[in-house]
């Protein structure tokens, strides 16, 4: 019985102690934090995914607190419902953000860009690229080894056995470019996903003359700059024998999408083209 | 029987080429010849289209500091200067002569005499060798001019001539020895006087006793200084760093040159284009091939001009049915061919035409952990480590477990009975280890 007691009244005495010191050491190496900080990181998803510039969520809503402002900053993961609810905690301004997604810049299918070799080695982008050009010896396409499909957190990216090109899920995709960074070849951008969806790129990215790049592939550019000249929204630059199309800029009109020889420039999620009888039909009654 | 202390594995040699007398091939219709077909910066034209050339005349002047010079393999007139992929379908800069003749450059001494007495100094040797472009013909082709500007404070010790060729199916040096071995060793006493070393070792894999005792016995009569040293059979003895190890047991320490420790390492058949630029003024302009593979017909060794194309090489031989690869270089460290209609290049030491059956992969299967990888390293290196970290991209790991150290010979991926991509993605590692630490010294 004496034994417990002095157990008792000893941790009793360390207890008091350690707690005497515990407070004065939690006053002088207090940390003041912002606690809008943790309120703002409770509404970002919490992927972690680095989309945003910043290495995690928290780290971002430390970047909010601090600038006070929304602008330049932004979760594309969440987009703008994320955004806004930021911006109510934070009593600022929520600054719309365009929604963006990855698109890849390749079109060279099995069909379009048939293999001319067979690789049997181990199975990375990085790696075959360093290699050689490619199964279809275009040495600026899709090597279809699937190094961004490996790195997306999201389930985003599928390569498309059939066509051996990666597939954007839509609805998966957040955009948090890891794939874009992934890519030897530089094949993916973050754009605007359009309105319903619709978006119109140069599916290409080979660099090469003309008659060398359509060696390769059915639809690759050939930078002859027909689009740039039917483009009335000065959204298309040609440099290095290749067309860009600044997303920025277009305005969807698909004028430059029927006008490519090629067929380099894809567009999605468009209805189906009118024929040109009944567009002149058309045209004629607004005319009238 | 000297050689290598650590690793090494002995694959099936297939010399099935060793008894075969080199060919010359006919001079194309048209050569494309590659301004890059060195380590270093791509040389400069100095043609441009519509230019008449003569065989031997500088087409292109390498300019930077590592860097060769190119010259014309045949004469007639230069076509164009354009982008042609190479090999592995990589588009690079060539230029593009169409064949008229073959009228050499008048400086050029065509006889086939053998002129030994050597009667430049050290200076103008090494003048030579830069002049004429001759690069490292073991496969590397660095520029061998650049070995012999010693820094002035560094003595070399041995000179060293490589004619281990360790690779199995490879038997052109072999040959070269054989039907040149006094060109060879007059070109090799041009190289030690370039060098100022006072000994030279020829290191050669004990399988070609004919190329050994051909040489110990031009050697013993004329050329005192030279000794000719039979080496045990096992690869990558012809490996610079191994070869030195075995002849001298000295060791290249990491990241360093040969020169380094007083050692000066190149192999014969450059020895062999030396003493046609010291004797005879001749520009590297050939390059010695073996072609070859288990279900080749006929396979050759062939001399053939730099900027034949290839697949005109391979047709002359006969593409076998079935044939699955076709190999530049050694089936251990050569390089698949992507694209067969491009062009020779100096250093293509042979072209091997593998079956399906013996050239795909087998299936991949998980590591075993049962360590073969680590015992026939040469360089101490655990691949098994390595591979998963330069597929991890986790290049610090890599640093840390001496990724930069190794040479690339392949032996661990030769031995896996679970078929791992080791060097695969060693190589990846290294490459982007390699990036990292020069970001990080800049």
């Amino acid at each position: 019985m004496q034994s417990i007691i002095y157990a008792a009244v000893i941790l009793g005495i360390i207890a008091l102690i350690a707690a005497v010191i515990l407070h004065f050491v939690s006053k002088a190496f207090q940390v003041i934090e912002d606690p809008r900080i943790d309120d703002v990181a409770s509404i970002l998803p919490g992927a972690n995914c680095g989309g945003c510039g910043f290495a995690g969520c928290r780290n971002l809503a430390e970047a909010i607190v601090k600038a006070g402002t929304l602008e330049g900053f932004g979760c594309p993961a969440g987009g703008s419902s994320v955004n806004e609810g930021i911006a109510q905690v934070l009593g600022l301004n929520a600054v719309m953000m365009n929604p963006i997604i990855a698109v890849v810049r390749c079109n060279g299918s099995l069909e379009n860009a048939p293999s001319q070799s067979s690789y049997d080695g181990a199975p990375s982008c990085a790696f075959a690229s360093s290699l050689y050009a490619g199964e279809s010896m275009c040495s600026c396409g899709c090597l279809g080894y699937g190094d961004c499909m490996k790195v997306c957190n999201f389930d985003a990216l599928s390569i498309d056995p059939n066509t051996k090109l990666p597939v954007v899920d839509n609805e998966k995709c957040v955009a948090c470019g890891a794939c874009a960074k992934a890519c030897p070849r530089l094949l993916i951008e973050m754009r605007f996903k359009g309105k319903k969806d619709r978006r119109i790129f140069v599916a290409c990215r080979n660099i090469d003359k003309g008659a060398a790049a359509k060696k390769n592939c059915q639809v690759a550019c050939i930078g002859c700059g027909k689009c740039l000249k039917v483009c009335e929204f000065d959204a298309i630059t040609i440099a290095n024998n290749l067309a860009y199309i600044d997303h920025t800029k277009c305005k969807l009109c698909r004028k430059c999408v029927s006008e490519c020889p090629a067929n380099a420039i894809c567009e999605c999620n468009f209805p189906p083209k009118k024929d040109k009888i009944e567009l002149a039909q058309e045209t004629q009654f607004v005319n009238n | 029987m000297i050689t290598f202390k650590k690793g090494g594995v002995h694959p099936q040699e297939n010399k099935i080429t060793s008894q075969i007398a080199i060919e010359n091939f006919p001079i194309p219709q048209q050569v494309v010849v590659f301004l890059g077909q060195h380590l270093g910066v791509p040389a400069v034209a100095k043609v441009s289209k519509g230019d008449k050339v003569k065989t031997g005349q500088l087409i292109a002047a390498g300019e930077a500091f590592i860097s060769a010079n190119i010259h014309a393999p045949v004469s007639g007139i230069v076509t164009k200067v354009d982008v042609i992929p190479d090999i592995s379908g990589i588009k690079k800069e060539a230029i593009v002569i169409a064949t008229e003749g073959d009228e050499w450059e008048d400086t050029i001494d065509t006889s086939s005499t053998i002129n030994d007495k050597i009667e430049l100094d050290k200076d103008e040797i090494i003048d030579r060798i830069k002049s004429c472009g001759i690069v490292g013909l073991g496969g590397a082709c660095f520029p061998t001019h650049i070995k012999y500007k010693t820094p002035p404070r560094k003595q070399v010790d041995y000179l060293i001539i490589n004619a281990a060729e360790c690779e199995p199916y490879i038997t052109a040096d072999d040959r070269m020895m054989i039907e040149h071995g006094e060109e060879c060793l007059i070109g090799i006493e041009a190289l030690l006087i370039a060098s100022k070393a006072p000994v030279v070792y020829v290191g050669i894999e004990n399988n070609k006793k004919n190329a050994i005792a051909h040489l110990t016995q031009l050697a013993d009569k004329k050329h005192p200084k030279i000794k000719i040293c039979p080496l045990k059979v096992k690869y990558p003895q012809g490996a610079e760093k191994q070869l030195v190890q075995a002849l001298t047991n000295r060791h290249v320490p990491a990241g360093k040159l040969p020169i380094e420790i007083g050692v000066i390492v190149n192999n014969i058949t450059t020895a062999f284009a030396v003493y046609e630029a010291v004797q005879k003024n001749k520009p590297l302009i050939d390059t010695y091939t073996t072609i070859s593979g288990k279900k080749v017909a006929h396979p050759k060794n062939l001399k053939i001009r730099i900027g034949t194309p290839i697949n005109e090489v391979l047709n002359f031989v006969g593409i076998p049915e079935n044939t699955g690869k076709i190999i530049s270089g050694g089936p251990m460290m050569g390089k698949a061919i992507a694209n067969i209609n491009s062009y020779a290049t100096k250093g293509m030491s042979s072209l091997l035409m593998m079956d399906k059956t013996e050239s795909q992969r087998g299936e991949v299967s998980p590591c075993l952990r049962c360590g073969k990888c680590v015992s026939v390293c040469p360089m101490g290196l655990e691949p098994l480590l390595l591979q998963p970290f330069g597929e991890k991209k986790r290049y610090d790991e890599c640093e840390a477990n001496g990724i930069m150290n190794c040479i690339e010979c392949g032996s661990c991926q030769f031995e896996c009975p679970a078929n791992r991509p080791l060097l695969d993605f060693i190589r990846l590692g290294k490459a982007k280890t390699g990036e990292m630490i020069r970001n990080r010294k800049s």
